[in-house]
């Protein structure tokens, strides 16, 4: 029992990071249906971003006095970078081509994917690269075998925050209303001044953000980044915005525990070797049998 | 004419500085909490100035300015043309076949090595044409039926004993197996989905190769692989046969080139018959396919299945040279790679393909130093050549007239 609870707190954990990654899938897909392989990339820079700001922090001597504003700032300072870099890869590999061909579309993204990862090795090296290992030690026992980081705590309340912020940004706020608007379609929303170009690009950054966010959460909860980091989770995190149904917010949250609980049960109790098939069989069984996902695709008022 | 160079220099300029601002964090901020900018600057300054000279040559072409060089070009090549054409096909293709027959003679063992990689890219790029360029759906797990085919060949040599010449057929047809497998439950899905769920196989092949103990060996893989073997007739006494091994690299350069022109033959025939324009009508619209009467269920799972057996066949090849295979082969990456290749050379296009693979594969070993950068510069290719020119180096030939094209 002991052992069921410490594992649904784990999976809590790893399916918040998977929400938070399968959001920018989802987000992009709605606005422009297109899949965004480089998804994972930015995943991956906001890894890096984190480890970089912090080690210098590190460095600097600000994370024994100051350890709260240094971590702010490096969320904050990665999210803001990832989105810069994600509203410019959309200008020059996606862009151009929306008129396009799918296929097009999709190579490019392919594309700019291998070599946003390889960027990432040529600057920052072949090798992990390790978080300041100071952070976060300890965290509450619960008698016996149940244990919760203060450092899961910390990814599961930020998970928790982010989702909340994202919906309010989408459901209540003007600009989520233009978004979801350009989403239905894009010539009636430009009718009524809503620029889709500046839509389209706050989506990928608000995407980005989030996904080094769950970078970052990853980073510390692993202890290093690498540059192909981003490959394995971001087509575990497109499963869950398929589960979810794609192009649906509220789905994409739940597809991503969904996934998450999914993985650390079917390592705990199936096979820990085969913990990476369990995602792409889930993908693969729910695009057959229900390809709408368990949430329905194109909700007209959740599809953003 | 000049807004429109207003208008490039002004995206330039802000994309330049985009790229400052994205590399600085990069290669500016140290561990040891200082900041730095002469290397940024450095590498910010190479970037501009290889993307400047594009950029200029770009223009100028688009321009005019450099006429006095193309004019010049064109009409050369009009006249080589002129000078060719009334030559048929075959002796073009006669003098290609000769001069790959003597090249591992005239060249060394590492130039004959590059050849018989070249060999093997090209059954996997034309197999891979036949998914992606003739039907149209984007393959991204293709490797793993290369994989498979290898994998065949190298279990049951090792455990069985069984020849090469037996596993061929096996591993092709195990191969297509495996790719019927993928192919049924992903056949209903569109393009992008389709993508990552074949992507999604890839891995979980990978994954099985990875960890299957008992069969694979996990990650050592397998060792001591037979190379092919033939039978030769000896007639001291008698007539018998002996066995002999194909271990010099320049006899299996000959059985890689015919495997190679074998599946040119292949590809080729099947382009221009019927499933070729039934695969074709699928890629352009599938809805109007099938109403035409093309059975695309049948149609996108032969697809599936005939890129898959020259995947099987040229694994089997890759087993048997490389004596050794473990999962390390088979990863997303080289699936990219060939994907590439094909995207490089032009989708649907024989030529164009055989081009992308020579310039992927044998490119790279003349510029060795910049082996690092391979993989960057690939991703770049594949990009630029979706922005410029999406058909390709050698776009692809049509049979028959097209009603966007002119009369």
């Amino acid at each position: 029992m002991e052992y069921f609870i410490q594992q649904l707190i784990n999976g809590l954990t790893l399916g918040g990071v998977y929400a938070l990654i399968a959001l920018g899938y989802t987000m992009v897909y709605g606005v422009i249906q297109l899949i965004n392989f480089a998804h994972g990339e930015f995943f991956a820079a906001g890894g890096y971003m984190g480890v970089i700001i912090l080690s210098y922090f590190a460095g600097c001597g600000y994370m024994d006095t100051h350890p709260v504003f240094c971590l702010t700032a490096s969320f904050a300072l990665s999210m803001a970078y990832c989105a810069y870099l994600a509203i410019g890869v959309e200008k020059i590999a996606y862009k151009p081509l929306r008129k396009e061909s799918r296929l097009a579309a999709l190579l490019s993204a392919l594309g700019m994917s291998i070599f946003l990862s390889n960027g990432l090795m040529l600057t920052q090296g072949v090798y992990d690269k390790a978080y300041p290992s100071e952070l976060f030690q300890g965290g509450f026992d619960f008698g016996g075998m149940v244990t919760i980081s203060y450092l899961q705590m910390l990814i599961v309340s930020l998970t928790g925050a982010l989702l909340i912020g994202l919906n309010i940004l989408v459901f209540k706020t003007r600009i989520g209303m233009a978004m979801r608007a350009t989403a239905q379609d894009k010539t009636m929303s430009a009718l009524v001044a809503i620029g889709s170009n500046r839509i389209i690009s706050l989506t990928f950054a608000i995407g980005a953000g989030l996904a080094a966010a769950a970078g970052i959460m990853v980073g510390l909860y692993y202890g290093s980044v690498r540059y192909d980091m981003g490959f394995v989770p971001g087509i575990k995190a497109f499963a869950a915005a398929v589960l979810g149904g794609i192009g649906n917010i509220t789905g994409a949250m739940v597809g991503g525990l969904i996934i998450g609980m999914v993985e650390i049960f079917g390592a705990g109790y199936l096979s820990g070797e085969y913990k990476d098939v369990f995602a792409f069989i889930i993908l693969i069984a729910v695009l057959y049998f229900k390809p709408t996902g368990i949430m329905g695709e194109n909700i007209d008022d959740t599809r953003v | 004419m000049i807004q429109e160079f207003r208008r490039i220099w002004k995206q330039y300029a802000i994309g330049m500085l985009w790229l400052l601002g994205l590399l600085w964090p990069l290669l500016g901020i140290h561990p040891d909490g200082s900041l730095s900018f002469e290397e940024t600057f450095t590498v910010w300054l190479y970037l501009l100035a290889g993307i400047s000279g594009c950029l200029l040559i770009y223009l100028a072409n688009h321009g005019g300015q450099l006429n006095f060089i193309t004019i010049p070009v064109k009409t050369l090549r009009t006249r080589v043309m002129a000078l060719a054409t009334p030559l048929p096909t075959w002796m073009w293709l006669v003098v290609v076949f000769v001069l790959a027959l003597i090249f591992p003679q005239i060249t060394g063992r590492y130039a004959t090595d590059v050849a018989i990689n070249v060999l093997l890219y090209i059954c996997l790029g034309l197999g891979l044409n036949v998914v992606v360029g003739l039907a149209g759906m984007l393959d991204l797990g293709y490797i793993a039926f290369y994989g498979v085919g290898a994998y065949t060949y190298a279990v049951l040599n090792v455990t069985y004993g069984v020849g090469f010449w037996i596993c061929l057929p096996l591993a092709a047809c195990f191969a297509s197996f495996a790719g019927c497998i993928v192919g049924y439950p992903t056949l209903r899905m569109r393009g992008d989905y389709l993508a990552i769920v074949t992507l999604g196989f890839g891995e979980i092949v990978r994954i099985i190769l990875n960890n299957w103990m008992e069969l694979t060996n996990g990650p050592n893989g397998i060792l001591g692989v037979k190379p092919i073997s033939i039978l030769i007739p000896v007639f001291e006494n008698g007539c018998s046969f002996e066995i002999f091994w194909v271990k010099k690299l320049q006899f299996f350069y000959y059985f890689a080139l015919v495997l190679a022109i074998l599946t040119i033959i292949g590809v080729h025939r099947l382009n221009f018959s019927r499933i070729g324009r039934a695969w074709e009508s699928i890629r352009e619209d599938e809805t109007a396919a099938e109403l035409m009467g093309v059975n695309t269920f049948v149609y996108k799972l032969l697809a599936y299945a005939m890129g898959a057996f020259f995947a099987g066949l040229s694994g089997a090849f890759f087993a048997a040279r490389m004596r050794f295979v473990s999962p390390e082969s088979f990863t997303f990456l080289e699936s990219a790679m060939v994907l590439c290749m094909v995207v490089l050379g032009g989708m649907g296009s024989i030529p164009g393909i055989i081009l992308g693979v020579v310039a992927l594969i044998a490119l790279p070993e003349v510029f060795r130093e910049f082996e690092s950068y391979r993989m960057l510069i690939f991703g770049a290719t594949m990009i630029i050549m979706m922005l410029f020119r999406p058909a390709g180096l050698i776009p692809a030939k049509r049979v028959g007239k097209r009603s966007e094209e002119k009369e």
